[in-house]
């Protein structure tokens, strides 16, 4: 086990998901190892878009939010930090590159579109909802964030539609975010209905 | 099997209550220990910290040698034998001494989750993972398609339990993360079992008649479906699937719990009259809603704009009529409704209560409840859908079929969901009250104690403990323990007793943790994931008393699947109207002298005879009927007069003590 050096937590490289070094190389291929290419690019695209959510998620309190969008929020927040941790641990142990996305280089135009997985924003659309405030944050987060949801359940579909997602732990993690996201958007659409249908009052 | 007991360092055992009961006293505390002991207890897989109240650790046991590290799953009970299943298998220990189990058999089969069930000599185990395989090898699967594959129901005659024989195995398009043993009270020349598969759906080259699709371009699609196995007593070798219920269909989004039936009537009546006057009013979410003029306004000029009229000029009442028309056409789309079939298409796991012919059923985003006379067809009539939850786990009646409980495994049961700033309602029970088919949403339960990031912490699976004229309930809490919680007044839910362990490993996070604690015949069966098999005993206190408890233990089951619920009956006895009497005192239901008084004529009774203890009960039993027309606990001194009037009536020597 010593020649499994513990390379990823070494370097301090932002976006990029890190080159395999030599000794890494020596490992079998995922396949051999109960696991798939698919698997791993789920599993790490997954980071990325948990890690857009947690920070659109983190604007609620200095963006003006309701009361139910905060709440909405620290559960995004404790629900896809969590997961981040966990996605990275599965990744850590299996010797596969861990990405440590930077939120900031997210809302640069022209990012590398690389780590942009289904429903995540673009940068124009954070660019529109950092200076949003008050009600209209509300409603475009929810919009938004209905969005970002529904794509991580195309990566959810897609990851099974490829005949990945049989590892335990992977499966697991699929399952759950399925779970969490279809009841999440379910629960956005309510509160969006009940921001349309409000009594008419001076927003 | 390695006999070494683990040694335990109780940290912080000591509460009042401890203190109390030490040189024979009674221990009437009904407080907590403060500060709470579960909370900094030391680390470790062997060695960790204990904190316990009103609940003391019989024994340990580690797994065998095979099932070390593989994951220790649910429980089921067979005359004196606890099932434990793993990921490797099940292991059979032998509890006719709950002090000393000893290990029956290690029937080494891997599959995930190895949920395990019995009826008579069969014992069923769920295989899902996609690694699981017939010939019981630990090789794996590594095909997409192979048919040394077993996702499914496995099943094993265990007539000799040492040596359980696999008789046959049933395979199922999703496998089988839970299953529900269902007995037909109609139907003795059957059982049948339930599959809740929540995997991936198989390639139909591996087993014919999966479909992916959704059922909206193939009805035959292996979604939004159980399936329902017949297993024939007398031939258990030819079970097969009987029909696969498509209990989700036309499931319209639940009102949530904060929408009661008066806001449900409330919206109906705004909706009704904004539509006498002219108003436009549609359904969403379950609720009737009136399109507020900055929204109809728009579509009103778009419909006059499209027949063509000037910009600016009134709409006329075929203008309203045609958005009248259309408006629950417009919100669907705008919602996604009736597009993209949202909602689950698996269930979790559901518990059935035959002997009310309902099911519980936790269903994805949500709880359902089944009608499940026709044990073969069940079917939904009531769905609830709760803003704080997220997965709905498991379902528990309490014993008069009058409240459900349904549990939220929040994160999957791998994440730490009990950290002090994560949400009392979060990754916690919903209790509901169950009325005519009716679910009304009362309160959250939540193990309370703060655990630490490194403790994959999240409600999990429980079962009811046999208290009479109170629910009373044991839960898994994985690393977060086990909670003893009363849920009589569903309102307010209370814990009454708990142990709990600190982390297996201090430094980073690890599984581990009670996957299920159950109580079976007057002892608490916990499966620890990581730990092995703990039995515990229940101790008496202010919150529960030594009759309660005795009460408790005169419930003797033969064999016990906590999914499938029986009614609880207790036999006429001294014990079980003692338990009643120390409820009023409880509940100030009887004041302090009729309360002596009815302990005294209770002991007369049980030291007389024939004839003198009729007498003495009848005369009890009238005098109970007075005290109940001005009591405020009138439910339960009823409960004690017909306790009272049977063992009044019992034939002489069957009076249990």
């Amino acid at each position: 086990m010593a020649r499994f050096i513990p390379w990823i937590l070494t370097a301090g490289l932002a976006t990029a998901i890190l080159p395999l070094p030599a000794a890494a190389q020596a490992l079998p291929p995922p396949e051999r190892r109960g696991y798939t290419t698919d698997d791993v690019d789920f599993m790490s695209g997954m980071i990325y878009h948990h890690a857009q959510a947690v920070l659109i998620a983190g604007w609620a309190p200095t963006h003006g939010a309701s009361s139910s969008v905060r709440t909405l929020c620290d559960r995004i927040v404790a629900s896809q930090n969590d997961e981040i941790a966990l996605l990275s641990r599965w990744l850590a142990t299996r010797h596969e590159a861990v990405p440590h996305p930077d939120p900031d280089h997210m809302m640069m135009p022209g990012m590398d579109s690389t780590h942009m997985m289904p429903g995540m924003l673009s940068p124009e659309q954070l660019a529109q909802l950092e200076r949003a405030h008050g009600p209209d944050f509300d409603a475009l987060f929810l919009r938004l964030m209905i969005q970002h949801h529904q794509g991580a359940i195309t990566m959810v579909n897609h990851l099974f539609a490829a005949g990945a997602g049989e590892e335990e732990p992977v499966y697991k993690m699929a399952s759950s975010v399925f779970a969490d996201q279809t009841t999440e958007i379910e629960r956005m659409q309510r509160m969006l209905a009940a921001d349309l249908f409000a009594p008419t009052t001076p927003k | 099997m390695k006999s070494i007991q683990a040694l335990v360092h109780v940290v912080a055992v000591v509460s009042i209550a401890a203190c109390a009961s030490s040189g024979g006293g009674a221990n009437n505390s009904t407080v907590a220990p403060t500060p709470d002991p579960r909370v900094g207890l030391k680390a470790g897989l062997k060695d960790a910290g204990q904190a316990a109240w009103n609940l003391r650790l019989v024994h340990n046991t580690p797994p065998s040698e095979k099932f070390v590290g593989s994951t220790n799953s649910d429980l089921s009970f067979y005359q004196h034998y606890v099932i434990q299943g793993n990921y490797n298998g099940y292991e059979v220990w032998d509890v006719s001494t709950p002090a000393n189990p000893t290990l029956k058999v290690a029937y080494f089969c891997p599959a995930s989750q190895s949920d395990v069930s019995v009826f008579r000599n069969l014992l069923f185990v769920s295989g899902e993972g996609t690694g699981g395989r017939l010939d019981c090898t630990a090789a794996g699967v590594h095909d997409s398609v192979s048919h040394d594959r077993l996702r499914g129901i496995r099943i094993f005659d265990i007539s000799d339990i040492a040596n359980p024989k696999y008789i046959a195995n049933v395979q199922t398009c999703r496998g089988s993360h839970t299953h529900t043993v269902v007995i037909d009270p109609n139907d003795s020349t059957n059982v049948y079992v339930y599959v809740s598969g929540s995997a991936p759906v198989r390639s139909p080259s591996e087993l014919p008649g999966c479909v992916r699709q959704s059922p909206d371009s193939n009805p035959n699609s292996s979604l939004f479906r159980i399936e329902v196995i017949k297993v024939p007593l007398a031939a258990p070798q030819t079970a097969a699937i009987v029909s696969s219920p498509r209990i989700f269909d036309s499931l319209a989004p639940a009102p949530q719990h904060g929408e009661m039936q008066q806001d449900i009537a409330e919206a109906t009546r705004v909706a009704d009259s904004a539509r006498a006057h002219g108003g436009y009013a549609v359904t969403l979410f379950g609720m009737q809603r009136v399109l507020p003029p900055r929204f109809s306004t728009p579509l009103l000029d778009s419909i006059a704009k499209t027949r063509g009229a000037p910009a600016g000029s009134t709409p006329t009442a075929a203008d309203s009529q045609t958005l009248r028309d259309n408006a629950q056409g417009i919100i669907d789309r705008m919602f996604n409704i009736n597009r993209v079939r949202t909602g689950p298409n698996q269930c979790h796991d559901i518990t059935v209560y035959p002997a009310i012919g309902l099911a519980g059923g936790a269903c994805g985003g949500y709880g359902l409840l089944l009608d499940i006379r026709d044990v073969a067809h069940p079917r939904r009539i009531g769905a609830v859908a709760d803003s704080n939850f997220s997965y709905w786990h498991s379902a528990t009646f309490n014993n008069d079929g009058t409240k459900l409980l349904f549990s939220d495994e929040w994160g999957g049961g791998g994440q730490p969901k009990c950290r002090d700033f994560d949400k009392p309602q979060w990754g916690a029970d919903a209790i509901f009250t169950l009325d005519n088919g009716q679910m009304t949403f009362q309160s959250y339960y939540k193990m309370l104690a703060p655990q630490t990031a490194n403790e994959n912490c999240v409600a999990h699976n429980g079962s009811l403990i046999p208290i009479p004229g109170r629910d009373v309930m044991v839960q898994s809490w994985y690393q977060g323990g086990i909670s003893v919680f009363d849920w009589t007044d569903p309102a307010h839910p209370k814990e009454i007793a708990f142990f709990d362990r600190g982390p297996v490993d201090g430094t980073k996070p690890a599984d581990g943790g009670t996957w299920s604690a159950y109580w079976y015949n007057g002892y608490i069966y916990s499966s620890e994931i990581a730990r092995g098999l703990d039995v515990f005993e229940l101790q008496p206190s202010g919150l529960i008393s030594r009759n309660e408890l005795a009460a408790a233990k005169l419930v003797h089951l033969d064999y016990f699947n906590t999914q499938d619920q029986p009614k609880l009956t207790w036999p006429a006895s001294f014990v079980v109207a003692r338990a009643y009497v120390d409820q009023l005192e409880r509940s100030g239901g009887l004041s302090a002298e009729r309360l002596k008084a009815v302990r005294q004529e209770l002991g007369r009774a049980e030291k007389e005879r024939s004839d003198a203890r009729r007498t003495t009960l009848t005369q009890l039993a009238v005098a109970l009927a007075q005290d109940a027309a001005t009591s405020s606990d009138r439910a339960k001194l009823q409960k004690l007069g017909a306790v009272v009037t049977d063992l009044a009536n019992a034939p002489q020597g069957n009076a249990a003590q």
